[in-house]
């Protein structure tokens, strides 16, 4: 977002302009819209998944076994004779959940690391960010499996596990948005009026740097959910009684050969919402044309 | 060139201390011991064990000896299998699984910079379209789900090939190298599509297409050698994600690999394999890192530069 120097008097409309321009620009993107309405109709359905679920979470038919899909069970049923559009329903909340709290806590720390790193610059930008590079090198993958078997399967500590991980490319990029701010006039002139840091950054440097954030939550939303999914599928991540799309499908592919249902349909809900994701994210992308965010 | 490989390799360093230093006492600080099982052990059995693993020492004392052992490049002996050193079990699972990653790897090589060149041809048509939405359905299918559903269709419903295995029968390397190298062959996809958009529309290639060479060759030799270059970048963060791959694919295929190993000594809290495994596999992705920033930087100077003014 460089803008140009451009006279005082049209800086407010230039402000709401550059949003509007993106909105008309992602409108014409049919993949993108059709994404984010599919993942808004997955939020909902999560939502009110108690109310609107047919069958209730714990209630089994054990004489019914496994079943293909069927009017009375719409997905069919697993082995314990469970509503297998229940399961999913409720293994999607927490797959959303762990995505969005996750993302939310890596938005966090990244964007706080970034700011502070990119305007104080200097000696505290090296060390700050020379850390975000050892930790860059850090095999995360392995380092996760390792946290959840030293401190038990716990959710509270996957959210945070994984949003350490997230955090850093979150904070790279911040950091070269408040670099090239921080340069611009009004943030000189907000620093000329006396304001302190924090203020300069909460109210002038973050929202300008919103477009590639944006850009970056929602295309982390989808890798962070993948990563709780790969460790759902290993064991090691979301424990039963409670459920995800991960362990769904982890389920369904020890059975697969007998009832291929119990893979495809939770495969199915995992790989849509991951799809509508991505296309949500690049189409903000190329809307908000933010470059270089990832890949 | 060379100033830049040696302060590559003194940032490698402290990158794999911290590591050894973490893991060592994030393991450590684990609840329950390894021998805290079904069965009582006699006291003085107990105290053997303890001694022979060091536990008796006090944890800094451990930890001085460890590095000490490790510098040697001796991982310990394992917890879970007594009189088996982590070394022997991971010189065992390491040809599997190099050997998995590397067919894995030549998958995702060759078709992802095919389809990603292909689609920059001709962008925003079919030519581009097709490739680049087959890409986007493997970015979004994750292996412990393409892996279950290629057994599904070509290992059950048609039975064209093993399902399980390693070099027992012929084909059973196929399904699992082609579950861990698709995502792969679609971000280099991607990444080898933006690449060479951005090399096809510079200036050297409008001169070169002006002096009169024919379209294969602007592409294959002025195109290419700038257009790949995030994709060689691109192959360390690779190799670090088809190691953690392969703990999915080695457990959907009955891999004797190291990611097996891993999740298994996981599994069983086999401390001195996890810690020896941790250390072992961040040692090589960080080598693997660091040669692959070095390559991109032979190919590209301009990275060198970018890289003496600090981190852009």
């Amino acid at each position: 977002m460089n803008t140009v120097s451009s006279p005082a008097f049209d800086e407010v409309e230039q402000g709401s302009s550059l949003w509007h321009d993106a909105w008309l620009r992602l409108r014409k993107n049919k993949l993108a819209l059709l994404g984010g309405a599919v993942l808004l109709f997955m939020i909902v359905i999560a939502g009110l998944t108690p109310w609107i679920a047919p069958y209730s979470y714990e209630s089994q038919n054990l004489d019914l076994g496994a079943s293909p899909p069927s009017a009375a069970h719409w997905l069919g049923t697993d082995i314990f004779g469970r509503d297998l559009l229940t399961q999913v329903m409720y293994g999607g909340r927490i797959s959303l959940a762990v995505g969005f709290i996750a993302t939310a806590v890596a938005l966090l720390i990244g964007v706080t690391w970034g700011a502070i790193a990119g305007y104080v610059g200097g000696r505290v930008d090296a060390i700050m960010m020379r850390l975000v590079d050892i930790l860059y090198a850090l095999p995360f993958m392995i380092f996760i499996v390792l946290l959840m078997v030293v401190f038990g399967r716990n959710i509270l500590l996957l959210f945070l596990a994984i949003g350490a991980v997230e955090w850093l490319t979150m904070a790279r990029i911040m950091r070269s948005q408040v670099q090239s701010l921080r340069q611009q006039e009004f943030v000189e002139a907000a620093v000329s009026v006396g304001l302190s840091p924090a203020t300069i950054i909460r109210k002038h440097i973050v929202p300008n740097a919103l477009g590639p954030i944006i850009v970056y939550t929602t295309l982390t939303i989808p890798s962070v959910m993948l990563l709780e999914a790969f460790l759902s599928f290993l064991g090691l991540g979301i424990q039963p009684p409670a459920t995800s799309w991960g362990l769904l499908i982890s389920y369904g592919a020890e059975t697969m050969e007998e009832y291929p249902w119990l893979l495809i349909f939770p495969g199915c809900a995992l790989t849509l919402t991951l799809f509508s994701l991505n296309f949500l994210g690049d189409g903000l992308r190329d809307a908000l044309d933010v470059r270089g965010s990832k890949d | 060139m060379l100033r830049f490989l040696l302060v590559r390799i003194l940032q490698a360093l402290p990158v794999i201390f911290v590591v050894i230093t973490a893991t060592f006492f994030l393991v450590r600080s684990a609840p329950g011991g390894p021998f805290d099982q079904e069965k009582v052990v006699i006291p003085e059995v107990r105290a053997a064990l303890e001694a022979q693993y060091r536990l008796d020492l006090p944890l800094h004392e451990q930890y001085f000896a460890y590095l000490g052992d490790l510098a040697q490049g001796d991982l310990g002996p394992s917890f879970k299998y007594p009189g088996r050193s982590v070394n022997e079990i991971l010189f065992a699972g390491l040809p599997v699984t190099a050997e998995l990653g590397l067919y894995a790897l030549m998958i995702a090589l060759v078709i992802g910079v095919a389809a990603g060149v292909f689609a920059s041809l001709k962008p925003n048509t079919a030519q581009d379209y097709i490739p680049m939405s087959l890409a986007m359905i493997g970015i979004c299918m994750p292996s412990f789900l393409l892996g279950p559903l290629l057994v599904l269709i070509f290992g059950i419903w048609l039975d064209w090939l093993p399902i399980t295995g390693w070099g027992d029968i012929p084909g059973d390397k196929i399904l699992p190298a082609i579950t861990l190298g698709s995502a792969y062959a679609a971000y280099i996809a991607r990444l080898s599509r933006a690449g060479m958009l951005e090399i096809l529309s510079q200036d050297y290639i409008r001169t070169a297409r002006a002096k009169g060479l024919p379209e294969w060759r602007v592409v294959t030799q002025h195109a290419l050698r700038g257009g790949l270059i995030p994709v060689i970048a691109f192959l360390g963060p690779a190799f670090a994600g088809l190691l953690a791959g392969s703990f999915v694919v080695e457990t959907i295929f009955q891999i004797p690999g190291l990611g097996r190993f891993y999740v298994q000594a996981a599994f069983n809290r086999d401390y001195t394999m996890i810690l020896g495994t941790t250390v072992f596999l961040s040692t090589l992705i960080v080598f693997f890192n660091l040669v692959s920033d070095v390559v991109a930087a032979w190919l590209n100077p301009r990275l060198r530069h970018q890289f003496r003014g600090g981190n852009g």
